[in-house]
């Protein structure tokens, strides 16, 4: 194959020094600073998203107690709730944080191809996070519509935030993707492009595999997000009818004609399910790293691993419709779509097999990142198994519109993903920081987080069987949702209060350690993949000196036989440590 | 959406297969000398190449998803197509040009010539280049004038005002491209080395014949529905 070494390509890489305090930790062009920039941000916003999911149980839990919930506020805190969680936390937090910090410090660069596309990234996700946020303040408020934006509902009158929320959220949105795609384009040129010598691809560590997948994902997915978001500003600002049918809204016919709400959910879908992979492959990728790291084990079936990521990704475009089933589609259509859904939990049902299999006689360390990487593989079975309930046609019926919805989007895309960046986060803060967090109040913050979100979602799941509706701001009553169901309503909202302020805890923890938490040793888990390898801890501008690192083996290198210690870092020399996998093994 | 599934399932493929074929018979485990001499370029082009092509994949799906967008709703049933203005024609013939232009431009930056002829071709094939893709430009405004004069405003129909925003989209590519232009052509006008500039001509001749490609696809679709 005709390779040519990023390190005879030095020329290529843009040398951008920072000379100032400005341009070291405001205009940074540093990865490093550019991952935290993010990072933070996207946490500011899900701090707000957690404080808006708190007032919406306060309603559900104890309804009518609270003056400064009412019907149009709920649904604005419902929809900002749900954008933020998946795009402006998740998605931001995944890749332009962890994707930002470990890319190039995983394949051995010295940064992002483009280090000024990726400080311009991370500025125009701001403006696209202020642009968002200014929604809550412009007269009407932010938009009520549902995260889904579905139209006509959303941009009819009626409809909380018609007038100037709608349209914010939307040109935040078309921001973020642009956003989105000038830091996706240097994720994946970095992979493809800027490995150190000896990184070839099957000797990356599945985190880059998974950010690789999920950004691919995002590239092609996003335009249908811009798309839709384009034409439905224009249904609104300039009454065309895209999306948008003849309505009589408040017995005034709208300058609307035949316009089609289904396309709208078509486009939507087409970027709303890879959307999910976009949020759960780096999640797939980091946990596999964590488990491997921590019982000291190689990951079980990494060419499986990479094939699973490489299959779902091509996978989730082919089964958005799973989304619509309640929307009326043809019969035909709807068995196409769940027979793809049940396809795409094979591959994912072999990364859990995986999953359990590297920890099967593994050397487990239960330390906090691992026991979040643990609950990730519990919680991700739960949301998945009822994700295989809601695939079928028949059973998503009945269900769709109910609490149960609620409670396996929240365990298979909610908490499983969020309990992964709590554990990535426990697992590199030493190298980002250089500090070591406290490990007690760690184990605390798991334990309260882990049991207080099942004590939030489970009894979710039998709300929705006795067909307790979602969205609604309140039950009313009804013969057929029995008074208990009110009581574990309450319950639900007592557990929630409980996990938000558990989260005290870890912000506590963090912000303590940063400022007096005991020094971290350079690779404090014994781990082999290279930004542990770092000269300096936490990594310098340029992240290696003067040489580049050299790459002889894969990342999973952990208890070989015949080796004194139980890792091998993936830049030791095969000299040095001349076993590998195949020795000591009998075949 | 067959029409954003075929494509998508063709960009799929080519990056999955690709994929596949640097993964199948390897053995990772097993630390191997030929691996370590072996680098982390995996295309051999310059990054800039490679990301031109990762976004023109990025404006393809962006295109494509339009192009769905357009089909499911023109079997709406209050579907009026527009006559299209002659005009666009016209506007076509210039793109057609500007993208012969820079590609005549691409090749004279990359022939080893004396420095100062090579300099006096480039500043020629950019200025003509910029002037065509301006003249497209306009003629679409134009366009757009002419289509308003008929009665066929953004508001009347969806076929306008599909019309509209397909043009304004692809437009907008363009003027980003021009953004790319007015930089390496300041550049050459101020004296630069024709090698440091090539790249950057290359790239926007590739963007510029991409564009046209998908100009022709838009006609032809707004011609024929």
């Amino acid at each position: 194959m005709a390779y040519v070494a990023i390190a005879d390509r030095d020329h290529e890489i843009e040398h951008h020094d920072p000379q100032t305090f400005i341009t070291k930790y405001v205009w940074s062009q540093d990865h490093k600073v550019i991952a935290i920039q993010y990072g933070l941000t996207a946490i500011f916003v899900g701090v707000i998203a957690l404080c808006l999911s708190v007032m919406m149980r306060l309603q559900l839990g104890f309804p009518d107690n609270f003056s400064f919930i009412n019907p149009e506020s709920y649904y604005q805190f419902v929809t900002m709730h749900g954008m933020i969680m998946v795009i402006y936390l998740l998605t931001a937090l995944f890749l332009g944080g962890f994707g930002n910090y470990l890319i190039p410090l995983m394949v051995g660069s010295r940064d992002m191809v483009f280090p000024y596309m990726n400080m311009l990234s991370y500025w125009v996700y701001l403006v696209s996070v202020i642009i968002l946020l200014t929604s809550f303040f412009v007269p009407g408020g932010s938009t009520g519509a549902g995260w889904t934006l579905y139209p006509p509902q959303a941009i009819s009158r009626g409809t909380p935030g018609v007038d100037w929320g709608i349209i914010l959220m939307l040109v935040s949105l078309a921001v973020f993707i642009v956003a989105f795609t000038m830091g996706g384009l240097n994720y994946v040129t970095t992979i493809l492009q800027a490995r150190c010598r000896g990184m070839t691809l099957m000797r990356l560590p599945l985190s880059v595999w998974g950010i690789f997948m999920a950004t691919v994902l995002g590239l092609l997915a996003f335009p249908a997000l811009l798309v839709s978001a384009i034409m439905m500003l224009l249904d609104k600002t300039l009454m065309t009818s895209f999306f948008m049918p003849a309505v009589v809204s408040a017995g005034v016919q709208t300058g609307h004609e035949s316009g089609s709400p289904i396309l709208f959910q078509h486009l939507f879908w087409f970027f709303g399910h890879p959307e999910v992979y976009i949020v759960a492959l780096p999640a797939f990728g980091i946990v596999s790293d964590l488990l491997s790291t921590h019982a000291r084990k190689n990951i079980f079936g990494y060419r499986m691993m990479v094939w699973a990521i490489l299959a779902i990704g091509g996978l989730s475009f082919i089964v958005w419709a799973h989304h619509m089933y309640v929307s009326g589609m043809n019969p035909y259509f709807g068995f196409f779509f769940a027979t793809t859904t049940l396809i795409i939990a094979v591959p994912t049902a072999l990364k859990v097999y995986n999953w359990v299999l590297t920890l099967w006689q593994g050397n487990i360390h239960l330390r906090v990142p691992m026991l979040f990487a643990i609950a990730f593989i519990f919680t991700f079975i739960h949301g998945g198994l009822t994700g295989i309930f809601l695939g079928n046609v028949v059973v998503d019926l009945p269900l769709s519109d109910t609490y149960f919805v609620v409670a396996h989007f929240h365990m298979v895309m909610g908490v499983s993903p969020i309990l992964v960046v709590f554990g990535a986060i426990y697992h590199w803060f030493p190298k980002i920081t250089g500090r070591m967090y406290n490990e007690t109040l760690g184990r605390w913050h798991f334990w309260l987080t882990f049991l207080g979100t099942y004590s939030i979602y489970l009894p979710m799941h039998y709300l929705g069987f006795l067909g307790v509706p979602r969205r609604y701001f309140a039950m009313g009553s009804t013969d057929f949702m029995p008074e208990s169901a009110q009581t574990l309503n309450a319950s639900i909202t007592i557990s929630a209060i409980f996990v938000a302020l558990t989260q005290l805890i870890f912000f506590y923890n963090m912000i303590t350690s940063i400022r007096s938490g005991k020094k971290a040793d350079p690779n404090p888990w014994h781990a082999t993949t290279l930004e542990w390898q770092t000269a300096d801890t936490p990594p310098k501008h340029g992240n290696w000196g003067h040489e580049l690192p050299e790459v002889h083996r894969w990342a999973y290198d952990y208890s070989v036989p015949g080796y004194p210690e139980d890792y091998i870092p993936q830049n030791v020399p095969a000299e040095l440590a001349p076993v590998g996998r195949d020795h000591g093994v009998k075949h | 959406m067959t029409v954003s599934l075929i494509l998508l399932a063709v960009i799929m493929f080519v990056v999955i297969g690709w994929l596949l074929r640097q993964t199948l018979n390897t053995q990772p485990w097993i630390p191997r000398s030929t691996d370590n001499a072996v680098s982390g370029t995996s295309i051999d082009t310059p990054a800039k190449t490679f990301a031109l092509v990762s976004f023109l994949a990025v404006v393809t799906s962006l295109f494509a998803l339009f192009i769905s967008a357009y089909a499911m709703r023109m079997h709406m049933g209050d579907w009026r197509p527009v006559s299209e203005p002659r005009l666009l024609w016209v506007n076509s013939a210039f793109l057609v040009l500007a993208s012969v232009v820079y590609e005549w431009t691409r090749r004279a930056a990359g022939k080893g010539q004396a420095a100062r002829l090579k300099a006096a071709r480039l500043k020629r094939g950019l200025t003509i280049a910029g002037l065509l893709t301006f003249l497209f430009l306009g003629g679409q405004l134009i366009a757009w004038v002419q289509l308003n004069a008929t009665g066929h405003y953004l508001t009347s129909n969806p076929a306008s005002a599909f019309f509209y925003v397909l043009t304004a989209v692809h437009g907008l590519h363009l003027l980003g491209g021009l953004w790319v232009w007015a930089r390496s052509t300041s550049r050459v006008f101020s004296g630069a080395e024709a090698d440091t500039v090539r790249v950057s001509i290359e790239l926007c001749a590739v963007y510029w014949h991409y564009l046209l490609l998908v100009w022709a696809v838009l006609f032809g679709l707004l011609l024929t529905t």
